[in-house]
């Protein structure tokens, strides 16, 4: 039945976008936290989506998506001079992360707003298939 | 008259398997919104169900050879699936929008509605001539 795909689709939805808040809501997390060198520095993580093809091998029209992987940003990281720091290194300089705040936060907010409408979508189908349970009544 | 329980329901059937799979088509678009080169698909309800209703009227032809084949009956499973034209194509090659996916989907979800009552009322009417009421 194409109903019950389209709940596991909007379900891939959901767990993608759960994911993707849970990187962000990190990366806040992680915002300042201090290191004394440049590889053990938190870097911003970011996930990335592809379409699960896989999963409705036999149903060409469902298509879930799931998080392929999740990559650490490229960006420069920030270095700050605090000599008076515990954690600066030999030459006073202290390590924080290349996470930004603002592109987080809109992050977090384009996420929020997938996951709703994906479950609005989910609470559609689901009150479709009682009504076809229903269906002659 | 021969009464077929088959053809009982019409083209309500078909209208409910096709908008069924649109439904989960436009879910498939809602869910790959964030999707990199995810294109954003559909399915052309109004093409598809005039190769249904065209296949019913045309069901019966006359054989002139014993070779001849009876066209099958519409087979809603090849209902094609298209690509939409994006509105705002946007730089990582994604083109759902998803404010006309959801439009779609709610009108999608509405017209199945429509679709049930529409065969709750051929059963309703089956049910009273059953009955003799």
């Amino acid at each position: 039945m194409s109903l019950l795909s389209a709940f596991d689709v909007s379900g891939t939805a959901l767990s993608a976008q759960s994911v993707r808040l849970n990187v962000t809501a990190s990366n806040l997390a992680n915002a300042e936290t201090v290191s004394s060198n440049r590889e053990t520095t938190y870097r911003a993580r970011h996930p990335v989506f592809a379409t699960a093809l896989d999963m409705f091998r036999d149903k060409p029209e469902s298509a879930g998506v799931r998080v392929k992987a999740i990559v650490e940003s490229p960006a420069e990281l920030r270095m700050r001079y605090e000599p008076e720091h515990p954690l600066s290194n030999e030459d006073g300089y202290i390590f924080l992360p290349n996470v930004n705040p603002i592109e987080e936060m809109a992050n977090m907010i384009s996420a929020s707003r997938s996951y709703e409408y994906n479950v609005e979508a989910m609470n559609t189908t689901k009150q479709l298939m009682l009504a076809t349970l229903r269906l002659g009544q | 008259m021969r009464f077929n329980l088959d053809k009982a329901m019409g083209i309500h059937e078909t209208a409910l398997y096709v908008r069924a799979k649109r439904s989960s088509v436009l879910s498939s678009n809602l869910a790959n919104s964030d999707t990199p080169d995810y294109k954003a698909r559909d399915i052309d309800f109004k093409n598809v169900l005039r190769n249904a209703a065209g296949m019913q009227t045309t069901g019966n032809l006359k054989k002139t050879n014993a070779k001849h084949i009876q066209p099958g009956g519409f087979d809603a499973k090849s209902a094609e699936l298209l690509y939409r034209h994006p509105l705002q194509p946007s730089l990582d090659g994604n083109t759902v929008d998803a404010q006309v996916e959801k439009a779609k989907f709610a009108e999608n979800a509405m017209q199945y509605q429509t679709t049930l009552s529409f065969l709750t009322g051929r059963i309703k009417g089956l049910n009273k001539a059953l009955r003799g009421e």
